[in-house]
């Protein structure tokens, strides 16, 4: 690893060290998450959600694999598989639930580690690759939880799959050809259920690997800081063992208090009725919806509602939704700026927090009935949501003059200004 | 704490902790309450796979035997396993009570194996207690083997009249569900 | 390269935008949008005040056992209940035996032994509780082409569920002169939505007009237990009956949660205890 501070493993016991000269493998654990990684001492609560977005993998995987063990994929009787689940199986509800709402507090803390790397400028070089493959993770997930969604063959399940695969038809000539193709069909029905089933099995183990890619790429710099100034000695950091386990130990009891609140408490609360309905082919649901985290998406799509150009507006929805996601690819290099943390960007902070604002903003308009007020303003937030990445971010970056850095992330502690409570970095950005 | 992380790298400050024993105390209560929690969830991983509501409550069967003549038998299913109730002729009773108790592998008698007076009536499990396989025996015209019961194609288990393991590599009879008559004619099992 | 290309990119979608943004108020000035009947007369559901209610509400089995009664002797004629076993019924206070009579009093489709044909047997626990018709086109033709829907699971799939049954089956109201809170009458504001043939006025219902008619009255169940016969009592009953069949493991759900949410607090502040200790020699 990076520093040349950080601590060799020394096996403890002979069988460790029987094991270590045949695989390295307590070696590298040591080195990824032990007492061998020097981490910044500085890193906020804002950094504990990297291992959360981790534990809510695992907790997907686990549940979703033994609820494997009692799903049926066939059109005819999945949605019955699933109530056999909460009904029959011996904790079944309790693993149904876990699933859902698991997922959802997978992508909430994901969203918080994508909002925490842009505030502290975690996409900027060296870091560019961690921040690619996050994306790439970022996509699997959302891919995967659409078609988790699907699964229970309830209303929302099949309007959804309807809805999501007609994204395809817009692209012009062979649309309607690719359409097809998903579904294996002309509507959702058991060949898209079962394929869908594969691929929300498989998908997890895929996103497993890129997250240890994603972690690999993380430990060749090192960690990020809420200074964005680089480490320059010993004095900088700390083991990630004991202290940042520790750290990450107060997180998790935090985000599980979250979780089992939702599982026991109110485990319907992010989910639809509708979906308690089996799928009806005839019958769309008066009012329907995607999860909440892909509302923001959804009233982007929504959004665009004129022709424009040569480009049906139809087309232009599709697009806009596909690029509000993937322009986060370009992210490190529209950002010019060479200070990482927003803490020192007195102007670029401001259009963060409204961007915070305005997907938050999206994420209403994209449930609500489109009413004109409703269209105009997922229109306006649209618009910002561009400008944003797309023209402000760059312009912003060669303008601005950002505040003086600290020295070392030492000075900064030293000064109570090393950013470790996200009240301190409230604070700071007043 | 500021002098102090002037004069020593705060990697090595934790060498030197004031009262040792009370940040023992809490990270061991910490990881010991992980621990418990972690085994606490995991039961009902483990516990999901036992059989479900639906299943357990499908482990009675009735079933009418009126129409069984002596000789006869059928196969009937017991929590989805095959069950042999054969009605036995005077003739295969005499010949499971001729036998010394003492010679079976897996000694019983036919009464012991049958309610009071309903001698006649034996009711198993169609399971080889070898690894499995169904016996023949208990349709019409299949062999029943050299003891006139019940003869096993896997691996050549024969059982007599009374169900019991007489040669072959099956180590003991014919297990009988729990049951009762309810009626002359109807039988619960299970 | 890559500022200039987004910078483009940027434009055109923010340009698509505002023409859309032009084109959205124009519409709105030209044509504004029309009221409707169903957005300024539907009424939301009225609370029943229910026992399960909350972190720690539990079902009153007794309730519920009268809630079986309504629904057996009242909504079963239409509406089925197919993913509830007899056997569930167990949860409810009712013994083995009970639930072996209760189950005896459904026919469930079967087959003739003799010559296998269709035929119906008593219930037995372990089965669920039967559909009234054997398919959606039977039930369109028995009830003037509108399927009276499956109940199992009527509690979730409707939002605020036991409170909008509650408030729907007492809710039949007479259209002539219906005026809602802000004392608009609705055949005034809205004289087209006069309800048609064959349905029945409800506000509480999404398009304001269902196929059912009002199913109960006042004395149509007799209560064994001393519960005033009173059409709210039995909607009320039977709204959290449906609730239990929806939500049947409700109880070992909130007892589970309260247990682990107080081991997790312990736990967190063991964790924060341990973290101090930890970090105490490093100022952070």
């Amino acid at each position: 690893m990076s520093f040349p501070w950080a601590k060799q493993y020394e096996p403890k016991h002979p069988l460790m060290k029987w094991v270590d000269d045949r695989l390295p493998l307590p070696r590298f654990v040591y080195n990824a998450v032990g007492a061998g990684y020097p981490v910044p001492r500085n890193l906020n609560y804002f950094w504990n959600f990297g291992v959360l977005a981790g534990m809510f993998l695992a907790v997907q995987i686990v549940t979703g694999i033994v609820l494997a063990m009692h799903y049926a994929a066939n059109a005819g009787i999945a949605f019955d598989s699933v109530e056999h689940i909460m009904r029959d199986v011996n904790a079944g509800w309790f693993l149904r639930y876990a699933h859902a709402n698991g997922a959802s507090m997978f992508l909430l803390v994901v969203y918080i580690h994508i909002a925490r790397g842009l505030w502290y400028g975690s996409y900027k070089a060296p870091r560019e690759m961690v921040w690619l493959l996050g994306v790439v993770i970022f996509l699997l997930m959302m891919a995967t939880a659409f078609m988790g969604y699907v699964l229970p063959w309830g209303q929302m399940s099949f309007w959804g799959a309807q809805v999501i695969t007609g994204f395809f038809s817009a692209i012009p000539g062979v649309g309607e050809t690719i359409r097809v193709w998903l579904l294996g069909g002309f509507a959702p029905d058991n060949a898209a259920l079962n394929r869908f089933f594969s691929l929300h099995y498989l998908l997890p183990f895929v996103i497993a690997g890129v997250v240890i890619l994603h972690i690999w790429a993380l430990h060749i710099p090192g960690s990020s800081n809420p200074t964005g100034v680089e480490v320059k000695s010993e004095q900088d950091t700390v083991p990630f063992h004991p202290y940042y386990t520790a750290k990450d130990g107060v997180g998790v009891g935090v985000a599980l208090i979250v979780f089992a609140a939702l599982i026991f408490f109110a485990p319907n609360l992010l989910g639809h009725p509708d979906n308690y309905i089996p799928a009806n082919p005839l019958s769309t649901p008066a009012h329907i919806v995607p999860e909440w985290y892909f509302l923001p998406f959804y009233a982007i799509l929504k959004s665009f509602t004129f022709d424009f150009l040569w480009i049906p507006a139809k087309l232009w929805g599709v697009l806009a939704m596909f690029a509000s996601i993937l322009l986060l690819f370009f992210l490190p290099w529209l950002d010019t700026s060479p200070v990482r943390s927003a803490n020192y960007r007195p102007t670029y902070r401001i259009f963060l927090w409204v961007l915070l604002v305005d997907v938050i903003v999206l994420g209403y308009i994209g449930g609500a009935s489109p009413t004109p007020s409703v269209i105009l303003i997922g229109q306006l937030a649209s618009t910002y949501y561009f400008a944003h990445f797309l023209l402000i971010l760059p312009i912003v970056s060669m303008m601005e003059r950002p505040r003086p850095l600290p020295n070392s992330i030492t000075e900064a502690v030293l000064a109570g200004k090393g950013g470790t409570s996200p009240a301190q970095t409230a604070l700071a950005a007043e | 704490m500021a002098t102090l992380d002037e004069a020593v790298p705060p990697g090595e400050a934790h060498d030197a902790p004031a009262d040792p024993r009370r940040r023992d105390y809490l990270s061991i209560g910490a990881v010991a309450f992980a621990g418990v929690g972690a085994g606490v969830v995991a039961l009902p991983l483990i516990n999901q796979m036992s059989p479900s509501a639906d299943v357990l409550a499908q482990s009675t069967t009735e079933l009418d035997v009126s129409a069984i003549q002596p000789g006869q038998s059928i196969k009937s299913t017991f929590r989805k396993q095959p069950l042999f109730v054969r009605n036995l002729t005077p003739k295969e009773i005499a010949e499971a009570d001729a036998v010394p108790v003492s010679d079976l592998r897996d000694p019983e008698t036919l009464a012991q194996r049958t309610k009071e007076g309903k001698a006649n009536w034996l009711i198993t499990l169609g399971v080889c207690t070898h690894l499995g396989c169904v016996p023949l025996g208990a349709g019409e015209g299949e062999n029943k083997g050299p003891f006139g019961g019940y003869f096993c194609p896997c691996h050549g288990s024969a059982y007599d009249t009374a169900g019991r393991i007489r040669s072959g590599p099956a180590p003991s009879n014919l297990a009988v569900p729990d049951y009762e008559f309810i009626s002359d004619t109807v039988v619960r099992v299970g | 390269m890559v500022r200039i290309l987004g910078g483009l990119v940027g434009l055109g979608f923010v340009l698509a935008l505002l023409l859309g943004i032009y084109d959205t108020v124009s519409n709105w000035i030209k044509t504004p949008p029309a009221a409707t009947a169903e957005h300024e007369f539907h009424e939301h559901p009225r609370k029943a005040g229910f026992s399960f209610e909350g972190v720690l509400g539990k079902y009153d089995n007794r309730q519920l056992q009268r809630g079986l009664q309504v629904y057996k002797e009242v909504c079963a004629a239409c509406h089925s209940l197919r993913l509830v076993s007899f056997r569930d019924l167990e949860a409810i206070g009712y013994s083995e035996g009970q639930v072996k009579t209760i189950a005896k009093g459904f026919q469930v489709p079967s087959i003739n032994p003799e010559t296998g044909e269709p035929a119906t047997r008593d219930g037995l626990a372990s089965d669920r509780f039967p559909l009234v018709y054997a398919n959606d086109v039977a039930a369109r033709a028995a009830n003037n082409n509108a399927i009276p829907p499956d109940l199992s699971l009527m509690a979730k799939a409707r939002h605020d569920g036991p409170n909008y049954i509650y408030s729907l089956l007492t809710g039949y109201k007479a259209q002539e002169g219906y005026k809602n809170e802000k004392g608009e009458e609705l055949l005034k504001q809205f004289p087209d939505t006069k309800t048609p043939q064959g349905l029945h006025f409800n506000p509480y219902f999404a398009t304001l007009n269902l196929a059912m008619a009002q199913p109960i009255k006042d004395g149509q169940v007799t209560y064994s237990d001393g519960t005033a016969a009173t059409a709210d009592n039995y909607a009320k009953d039977v709204a959290a009956f449906l609730m239990w069949s929806a939500e049947p493991k409700l109880g070992a759900r909130k007892t589970a949660g309260l247990a682990t949410l107080i081991f997790l607090v312990i736990f967190c502040f063991l964790a924060y205890g341990a973290k101090k200790q930890i970090w105490r020699g490093v100022k952070d």
